[in-house]
């Protein structure tokens, strides 16, 4: 039980995907700059996130293991997590268009966002069983989801500021981006 | 708020840290002064540059003593007879990146202060170690703080630590517990003048004794020590009353400046308990910064200045 909290946490806080390993960082950028839609995109991400480390899980030991077949890991979690999104997108368009109308298009997005890819693959080098996966990957997307928010809304509130010529737009984002970086590497070291 | 008001405020600020300081040159040596004519000077001629490069005024930017009390909080926070170029890099990217990259005072997401000194703790951690109090016997150059003990016990519980450390006073730091108590009356003073708001420090010191008492334990081995113990330690007096409450840098309303209090509070035990720093002051600050934007869009803005644009492309 312990050790499940200790993975949860640090997916969250001290391995966050964006800040500390740098993963995912497309949708930090581009889709923070309204809060509704980073909240959205957060959400979707989530969803897709934990059912494809789920399900890449079961794919490495149960087919790609037993079948000598390992050297199509990356190629295959791609097709899995490809189908997913539209798996995803199909069901949410039948059962709530609503959902469907506020997600659109972001799902397709998550298509190439490196975090899917990237908590499919770590996982597997931490050597997790089943459950341990789902939380790990539970924990990155709650920390992805947590970071879009919260960086959604230094950014609508960045709108007003009168920055300096030279800092306006791209730059004023990413140096945004490092100094929250810098206030989560005061997570460094806990759960160790 | 008008250019006499901010001076009056920051001056008011100055005044408060006294108590704090001297007893820092007390216990820790002359450094602490040193450091701050160094911050200080390194701080007015990096803001003369800055404005300077932006095309703004610069002397009534200088005179409202922000740059003052920025750079001194930098210097108060860094340990004694810090090195010159960590002071200047430091006070440079404190000014530079965490204030007039986003506009100058009142526009900045981060508090300037905190963005410098964790710029430099990140970089250098193993020059910024504390000297031992005056009055300790330690032979090294840097003993091992209150904090640092506590962290690296080996199954000792909490009275057998504090009776084998010399780090450790009466109900604090040795030494350290005195300025913090400084700190406490410079705070308390603030308080009397109202220049800030009782909600952040209050809640941010409630929110580290929740967590110090819910691992207390009665004081095992594993426990986080007491609440008293955790307040009068590091730097967490002059982080409640002179860091956490700059205004700019916290949520608006009063709701949520409880919770920003909370929030750092909780961080810093979380850092002190588990974390690799022995003290987290600076990144807790730099998150409660952080997440203020958010907090005011969920709890509410009173202050209208800060309401937000309809559209925003992303």
């Amino acid at each position: 039980m312990l050790d499940l909290g200790l993975i949860f946490v640090a997916a969250v806080l001290v391995n966050n995907f964006v800040l500390t390993q740098f993963l995912g960082l497309c949708p930090f950028v581009g889709v923070t700059g309204r809060l509704d839609n980073a909240l959205a995109m957060g959400a979707a991400t989530a969803f897709v996130l934990t059912l494809s480390a789920a399900v890449t899980h079961l794919l490495e030991h149960l087919v790609l293991v037993p079948l000598d077949l390992e050297y199509l890991r990356v190629l295959t979690f791609i097709v899995i997590i490809a189908s997913l999104v539209q798996l995803t997108q199909v069901t949410v368009r039948a059962i709530s268009p609503l959902l469907h109308q506020v997600l659109g298009i972001y799902l397709p997005l998550i298509t190439t966002n490196c975090a899917v890819l990237g908590v499919a693959l770590l996982s597997l080098g931490q050597g997790f069983d089943f459950v341990d996966t789902l939380v790990y990957a539970f924990g990155a997307s709650i920390g992805f989801t947590l970071v879009m928010v919260v960086f959604a809304a230094m950014r609508e509130q960045l709108v007003e500021a009168q920055l300096p010529v030279a800092f306006r737009g791209a730059p004023i984002v990413l140096l945004s981006a490092g100094l929250l970086s810098l206030a989560f590497m005061g997570f460094r070291g806990i759960g160790s | 708020m008008t250019a006499p008001d901010t001076r009056r405020i920051m001056c008011a600020v100055l005044v408060a840290l006294l108590p704090g300081v001297l007893l820092q040159c007390y216990w820790f040596g002359l450094g602490t002064l040193t450091n701050l004519g160094l911050a200080v000077g390194f701080g007015i001629a990096a803001e003369f540059l800055l404005l300077r490069c932006r095309a703004r005024p610069v002397l009534p930017a200088i005179a409202d003593g922000t740059v003052v009390v920025t750079c001194s909080l930098i210097a108060i926070a860094l340990p004694p007879g810090t090195a010159w170029p960590i002071l200047l890099i430091a006070s440079v990217t404190a000014l530079g990146l965490g204030k007039h990259a986003y506009g100058g005072t009142g526009y900045n997401l981060f508090n300037p202060a905190m963005v410098g000194y964790a710029v430099v703790l990140v970089s250098f951690p193993a020059a910024l170690g504390w000297p031992p109090a005056t009055g300790l016997e330690i032979d090294a150059a840097t003993g091992p703080t209150l904090l640092e003990s506590f962290k690296y016990r080996s199954a000792q519980t909490v009275a057998e630590v504090w009776q084998a450390e010399a780090g450790f006073g009466r109900f604090g730091g040795f030494g350290v517990e005195w300025v913090n108590l400084g700190y406490l009356v410079g705070g308390l003073l603030l308080l009397a003048w109202r220049i800030i708001d009782w909600r952040v420090p209050v809640a941010m010191l409630i929110g580290m004794a929740v967590i110090a008492m819910l691992g207390y334990d009665g004081g095992s081995s594993a426990s986080l020590g007491s609440p008293v113990m955790h307040w009068f330690s590091g730097a967490t007096m002059l982080t409640a009353f002179f860091i956490a409450t700059d205004p700019v840098t916290c949520p608006s309303s009063g709701r949520g400046r409880l919770l920003f209090g909370a929030l750092i509070g909780t961080v810093i035990m979380m850092i002190r308990s588990w974390g690799g720093y022995p003290d987290g002051v600076a990144f807790a600050v730099l998150l409660g910064n952080a997440v203020a934007p958010l907090i005011d869009r969920y709890i509410g803005i009173v202050d209208t200045q800060r309401r937000l644009p309809p559209d925003s492309v992303g």
